[in-house]
């Protein structure tokens, strides 16, 4: 299954509580046929006892029974449909103020997001935070689906007035106008999802569907420097592998070859890829995204947390880091806390320096604070008890990230994105 | 030799995971039912560590009730590959009085697993249980954690869930905690039925059309045999099913299948309007019964 048939594309979506992002995802079902026939029938039963004259597609995705009785998504769930030529992976996130750290951890294995607009509403404060973080997290592609379009009567000028606002926002983020569409819809009513609305002829693009089947994995996952962290050593110590040390972990970036010059880190020292290993084959070249095991020509001191890269391509090595930082757990992060920073599979102990300041998610500035607290975002510079080998954020997703961990509750307390 | 390696994006990122698991943990151990999934898992497993062996054992919880084809595959596969198995029993904590038999109707040994299981997993000090659980399989199922810590009584607190970043994966546990770990969480039924055809991995013999007594009952197909509950006039004929998941008979259903061959079985499973979990008769006793059964610790 080297080729699968089907590509894969992962979205997260956003919007405040009652956009309908539930429902868009259930109309997304079940227009794909997704939704089984035991499914609707609970769905059917459900919104009958409630009382609705409509089927409560909102109610395909609402996993728990806290969110059931208070009728809000609460944490991030995943949901799985696809089509003929693609799979879907939608990290359904929900959009209340309070639900940054959701956003946050949904986009961060998404290449897609959806941002849903109520058309009564417009772009609110909500809609500023839902971009900032598409933004901050370098999503390749943005849908803003502007929703309950049957409520302002299908027009035009609502569509456009909030598409005009919206374009506002992306002048003052890293997103160019190619990496965004803006598309008018009715989730509950199905116009313009799977099927062309015919209430809203003064649309020519494609449905929200059609948009997300055209998407090209390839198009969404960066191009970067390969980085081929050590997540494993594998040594059977068997008599037909007697001497087989491999080196076993997934390809960030860019793809490796055999014959390839690398560079070990942290020792610095150099050597080339002898082989590449994926289960009982070997293999000249493995692309990015690959999980394989690695020999090299010559004998290597390296283990789980270090690093190869090819020669001349390696990332800064440093004990002093600077990075915005989404604090994702109620307790707050403050100067002189101590962590431990796990960046890829490596982990280092560090300690927080300096707040420089909190960042406003609706893109009016920052402000110097004493501390971070849950669902904050803001710059701060940590000291490393060992260096790491990142990159920026910018230039390498992966390598250009951490998770702090408390070091009592051994919670995930936050996620860097490194300057 | 090949030339370039494409991955698998879902294959690539299960095989992270499990070594992930290897990597951070003591006591690992691969909860295996017989079932598709824990085949797949174990696949998956096989490809993570290749050339040494699986670097930790497989656990069955048998609750005597098992279908006796499943259990003839799993001693078969573990001898094959070298793995090994540790089994422990239901009837054992029954025995011991530390659970009790249901009686009735719908009378399933399914929620009796959970105490042998925290037993084992007390017995050899486990600290990760990997399992073959994929988040489509039900609506509370699409909230956990590829990573699920468990406190000491195996219980899930799904408001205290720590988040997933990235592929990073956090398992620093306290002592007495463990982790359970679902490598295809973002598996669907169909992904897993495809891999196995192009795998061309070996399942048990009752996923496949075959000729069965059973009776019907709320709709459903149910295995007649001495440990399965059955009113006298619920009548017994034979009928060619398969059975779409593989677990305690007296749990699981069966779908009506002329499929005798995988190509066939995924044909069927792209064209079925049934859920997977249809097919479990535990889910459908309220809406919430998986996450209350999850609350307890049931895998």
């Amino acid at each position: 299954m080297n080729n699968p048939n089907r590509k894969l594309i992962k979205i997260a979506t956003a919007g405040s509580v009652d956009d309908g992002k539930s429902t868009l995802i259930g109309r997304l079902l079940y227009d794909t046929n997704s939704l089984t026939t035991d499914k609707i029938e609970a769905i059917e039963k459900s919104s009958k006892q409630r009382g609705y004259d409509y089927l409560d597609f909102s109610l395909a995705t609402d996993g728990l029974v806290a969110e059931r009785e208070q009728g809000i998504t609460i944490d991030v769930a995943h949901i799985y449909f696809n089509t003929d030529k693609t799979n879907f992976i939608v990290a359904d996130t929900p959009g209340h103020v309070e639900y940054t750290r959701n956003m946050v951890t949904g986009a961060s294995t998404s290449q897609v997001a959806i941002i849903l607009i109520d058309a009564r509403k417009g772009v609110i404060e909500q809609t500023y935070r839902h971009f900032f973080i598409a933004n901050l997290l370098r999503i390749s592609h943005v849908v803003v689906a502007i929703n309950k379009m049957d409520l302002v009567g299908y027009e035009e000028e609502v569509f456009l007035k909030i598409k005009g606002d919206f374009n506002e926002l992306v002048a003052k983020s890293d997103f160019h106008e190619d990496q965004l569409t803006f598309i008018p819809v009715s989730a509950l009513k199905g116009e313009n999802i799977a099927r062309k609305s015919e209430e809203m002829p003064w649309y020519i693009g494609n449905t929200l569907l059609q948009h997300l089947e055209v998407l090209e994995p390839a198009d969404l996952i960066e191009s970067a420097v390969a980085r081929f962290p050590i997540q494993y050593v594998t040594r059977p110590k068997t008599e037909a592998f007697h001497d087989f040390r491999g080196f076993s972990g997934k390809l960030y970036g860019n793809s490796l070859k055999v014959g390839d010059q690398v560079t070990v880190l942290p020792s610095g020292n150099e050597t080339t890829i002898k082989s590449i290993h994926f289960f009982d084959q070997e293999y000249l070249e493995a692309a990015a995204g690959s999980s394989i095991t690695i020999t090299l020509a010559d004998e290597v001191d390296l283990s789980r947390g270090d690093m190869l890269v090819k020669s001349g391509t390696a990332p800064r090595s440093e004990k002093l880091l600077s990075a915005t930082v989404c604090q994702v757990n109620s307790k707050a992060l403050k100067v002189g806390d101590k962590y431990i920073l796990q960046h890829g599979v490596n982990r280092v102990l560090a300690r927080v320096d300096q707040i420089e300041s909190r960042v406003h998610t609706d893109f009016s500035g920052a402000e110097v604070v004493e501390q971070l607290k849950l669902n904050d975002i803001g710059k701060v510079h940590f000291r490393l008890s060992k260096a790491i080998h990142a990159d920026s954020y910018k230039s390498n997703k992966s390598n250009g990230s951490f998770i702090l961990i408390d070091e009592g509750s051994f919670d995930t307390v936050g996620v860097g994105f490194i300057e | 030799m090949h030339n370039l390696l494409t991955p698998n994006p879902k294959e690539a990122e299960s095989i992270h995971i499990l070594r992930e698991v290897a990597a951070q943990f003591e006591r690992p151990v691969l909860l295996f039912s017989g079932g598709k999934d824990s085949i797949t898992l174990v696949r998956l497993a096989q490809k993570a560590f290749f050339p040494a062996k699986i670097p930790f054992p497989l656990l069955h919880v048998d609750t005597g009730h098992n279908f006796p084809e499943t259990i003839a595959f799993r001693d078969k596969l573990v001898a094959e590959l070298g793995l090994e198995l540790i089994v422990r029993n239901v009837q054992d904590s029954i025995d011991q009085g530390k659970v009790r038999e249901e009686r009735g109707r719908y009378s399933s040994r399914n929620s009796l697993q959970t105490t042998t299981l925290l037993d084992t997993i007390e017995e050899f000090k486990f600290d990760a249980c990997i399992g073959g659980a994929r988040r489509d399989e039900e609506k509370a199922r699409a909230k956990e954690r590829v990573f699920s810590v468990r406190d000491d009584f195996g219980q899930w607190d799904e408001k205290n869930q720590r988040p997933e970043l990235f592929d990073m994966l956090n398992g620093k546990i306290h002592i007495g905690q463990n982790v359970r770990v679902f490598p295809i969480s973002n598996w669907t039924e169909l992904d897993v039925w495809e891999y196995i055809r192009t795998e061309n991995i070996e399942i048990p013999s009752i996923y496949f059309a075959h000729l069965r007594e059973v009776f019907v009952r709320d709709g459903m197909i149910w295995t007649a045999n001495e440990h399965v509950f059955r009113e006298a006039h619920e009548e017994v004929t034979e009928r060619m099913v398969r059975f779409r998941t593989v677990g305690d008979m007296t749990c699981t259903a069966a779908v009506l299948s002329e499929a005798v061959s995988l190509d066939e079985v995924v044909g069927e499973i792209r064209d079925s309007t049934i859920s997977e979990r249809g097919a479990r008769i535990d889910d459908k006793r309220s809406e919430a019964a998986m996450e209350t059964r999850k609350k307890v610790g049931y895998f």
